[in-house]
């Protein structure tokens, strides 16, 4: 089996999915002639032409909406997102057009939108955002966040194919930096919904998403040689809808938890897991649920400032023991 | 120049322009009509307190609704959506009043099944998209569906309405430049109404004409009296043949007016009365019926039978849209996605000691 990185399992999902279903079509800036800002569109208008990669003016807003058109007569648009960070410009129409289609109109919707995401590049303010809980409290939408090779290539694939709008947020600190043994042949298939335990523990558990899975499996790896304790970590990678089932077996599992996201702290994700532990297993409890999240600031440009205020391997292993001598 | 002897002139109509035949002058008159007296209706029952929430009139704008949604080719699967005064241009497409009525009283046997007001709702098969009240997004959408008929090679054209007010908004100029740049088979009527709620033209925009805004887009422009039906049914015509042959996006302008508040709550204090009654002797219904009796293009008799039918169609509506009950509360947790479980009912609504 070759080894793929994390960016060209990707790509291989996008263009398994074009060749499969002609109504596959991609429509952002810059994603035909130059193949997209990090390449992940990288000969996709030589394969299947202008018709189906669509380079856009700089409209956010126009290109989601233009998919959600597209979309509600049928066809299956992918719209990227140069950087995540621009999705903002499109939130209106992602969350008072999108969303609510289906239920107040009954209007099919089945658009992916996805983009890279997230910092640790040096990348400053507006190329480093991770917006994932401004669409959490949105229903209608679904939103992913691969942390590997295997489900970068899965969720892309399963997004397409997904009735409903999906926000598919990919993480370009793991582009080519992740690589994984990915078969040839076979249709992969990530299923949206499901977490995957990517390292099994008794200890606690470390509840996570995109590239801080891998982080959280460094201290994993640590506080097993350091400290003799067994750390779960379980990799979420649907974060809507959630996988309720599989957070409160772990909760039940190890009876202490904490949760680990590189978004910012205050509304972030970590809250509400921690909400829904609370209401659903309070009695399995053996400690408070704690959180390692960024710091509440816009994300700053400066190595010094951009490694204190996002989560780091030993951010992790602290609160860990911390959790563990609780 | 020699007149024509007045015996002739007499005798002989004169030609319908358009190339429009007489029964198609009949049915715009009946598309108008039903639209005014559904609106009239409505107003009864908003009075009654059955409307439930607020109540959006276009008296004095049913010429420019009607006359461009008669312009579409319903034949060939062209597809509009309209704005909250454009009732007219949904009747045109097959929507019922029978599904107005039951929208606008929040039944369960409304299309949105009491999800969504007034006439924000669509039917793909008919044609048409119900609107989201964030003014400008129906643009890049309807792009989005031109873009779709030119990608399937159909022959289909979109027509997209907005007021003054939305072309403002960055999602309408989103919308058009994409359109633009693509060449994309779309229409964008543009109905200038005088008011956005309570916000005259000039304050709105810096053109003086809306139409104006064509030129930074490349997009072809063109303007018509919005009262006069013929006028409206033409220019629209023109813009939809052209896109329909590959011409690309035309913005047109009618020029009309909101002789009723925002909603019915308002009472327009911010309009001169003097304007009202301006345009209240430009009514496009009234002007409309002078015309087919000066031309001799319809009898009076026609019209009583169309105005007959009217009363007659809406009576019935009426009638059954009164007798629907609301939703079930509970009903309000589905189909928020296709498959997934319907929303978490919430557990203290279960207990009978909470």
């Amino acid at each position: 089996m070759p080894e793929v990185t994390y960016l060209e399992a990707l790509r291989q999902g996008l263009r398994e999915e074009m060749r499969r279903d002609e109504r596959v079509f991609i429509l952002s800036e810059d994603v035909g002639n130059y193949g997209g800002a990090f390449k992940v569109t990288e000969g996709f208008l030589e394969e299947f032409g202008s018709a189906r990669v669509i380079d856009t003016p700089i409209s956010e807003a126009a290109i989601v909406g233009a998919a959600a058109g597209a979309a509600h007569m049928g066809l299956r648009p992918v719209a990227e997102m140069q950087f995540i960070d621009f999705i903002s410009c499109a939130y209106d129409m992602l969350t008072n057009y999108v969303a609510t289609a289906r239920y107040r109109a009954g209007l099919p919707t089945p658009i992916v939108v996805r983009g890279p995401c997230g910092g640790y590049v040096r990348g400053g303010p507006f190329h480093s955002q991770n917006p994932e809980a401004a669409f959490l409290h949105t229903p209608g939408l679904k939103i992913v966040a691969p942390a590997t090779a295997r489900d970068a290539k899965g969720l892309i694939k399963a997004a397409i194919r997904d009735e409903d709008p999906v926000l598919y947020f990919e993480h370009k600190f793991l582009y080519r930096r992740i690589k994984e043994q990915l078969p040839e042949d076979g249709d992969l298939v990530t299923p949206i919904g499901k977490a995957h335990l990517a390292r099994e523990g008794r200890d606690l558990s470390i509840i996570t998403y995109s590239a801080m899975v891998w982080k959280a499996l460094e201290a994993a790896e640590q506080l097993a040689k350091e400290d003799g304790l067994a750390v779960e970590v379980l990799d979420l990678r649907t974060l809507l809808p959630m996988d309720d089932e599989a957070i409160l077996t772990t909760v039940r599992k190890t009876n202490r938890v904490m949760v680990v996201h590189e978004d910012t702290r205050t509304g972030g994700i970590a809250g509400e897991i921690t909400a829904r532990i609370n209401e659903a297993a309070f009695e399995w409890l053996d400690a408070p649920v704690l959180r390692v999240t960024a710091a509440d600031v816009p994300l700053p440009y400066a190595p010094t400032l951009e490694d204190y205020v996002l989560p780091q391997t030993a951010d992790i292993v602290k609160v860990a023991r911390h959790l563990a001598a609780y | 120049m020699a007149s024509p002897p007045a015996a002739a002139a007499k005798a002989a109509a004169p030609p319908i322009p358009a190339g429009l035949l007489r029964e198609q002058l009949l049915e715009l008159y009946y598309w108008m009509r039903l639209t005014r007296s559904l609106e009239e209706r409505l107003v009864n029952l908003y009075r009654q307190g059955k409307v439930i929430g607020g109540l959006f009139r276009s008296l004095g704008q049913e010429a420019d609704s009607v006359g461009s949604a008669y312009a579409l080719d319903r034949t060939q699967g062209d597809f509009l959506s309209p704005l909250i005064r454009n009732l007219g241009s949904m009747l045109v497409q097959g929507a019922r009043p029978l599904d107005i009525l039951r929208q606008y009283m929040a039944k369960a046997t409304s299309p949105t099944r009491g999800r969504e007001l007034n006439v924000h709702f669509g039917d793909l098969e008919r044609g048409y998209l119900g609107q989201i009240s964030h003014l400008g997004d129906m643009v890049p959408v309807m792009t989005g569906i031109a873009l779709s008929f030119r990608m399937r090679r159909e022959r289909r054209v979109a027509l997209v309405y907005v007021g003054d007010g939305a072309t403002s908004t960055g999602t309408f100029h989103e919308g058009i430049n994409f359109a633009t740049v693509q060449r994309l088979p779309l229409v964008c009527i543009m109905e200038n109404n005088g008011y956005a709620y309570s916000t005259p033209l000039a304050r709105q925009t810096a053109v003086r004409n809306l139409v104006d805004k064509a030129k930074a887009y490349g997009a072809h422009a063109d303007s018509a009296d919005g009262n006069d039906v013929l006028a409206v049914y033409e220019v629209t015509r023109r813009a939809v043949e052209r896109a329909r042959e590959g011409g690309g996006v035309t913005l047109i302008e009618l020029h009309t007016y909101r002789r009723k508040g925002h909603a019915e709550h308002d009472s327009q204090s911010y309009v001169p009365r003097e304007e009202l009654a301006y345009w209240e002797a430009r009514d496009p219904i009234d002007r409309y019926v002078r015309r087919l009796e000066e031309t001799g293009w319809a009898s009076a008799q026609e019209r009583a039978d169309v105005e007959a039918r009217v009363t007659r169609e809406l009576d019935e509506a009426v009638e059954r849209s009164e007798r629907g009950v609301f939703p079930e509360g509970a009903d309000a947790l589905g189909g928020v996605y296709a498959e997934a479980p319907d929303a978490a009912r919430p557990w203290y609504r279960e207990r009978a000691d909470a």
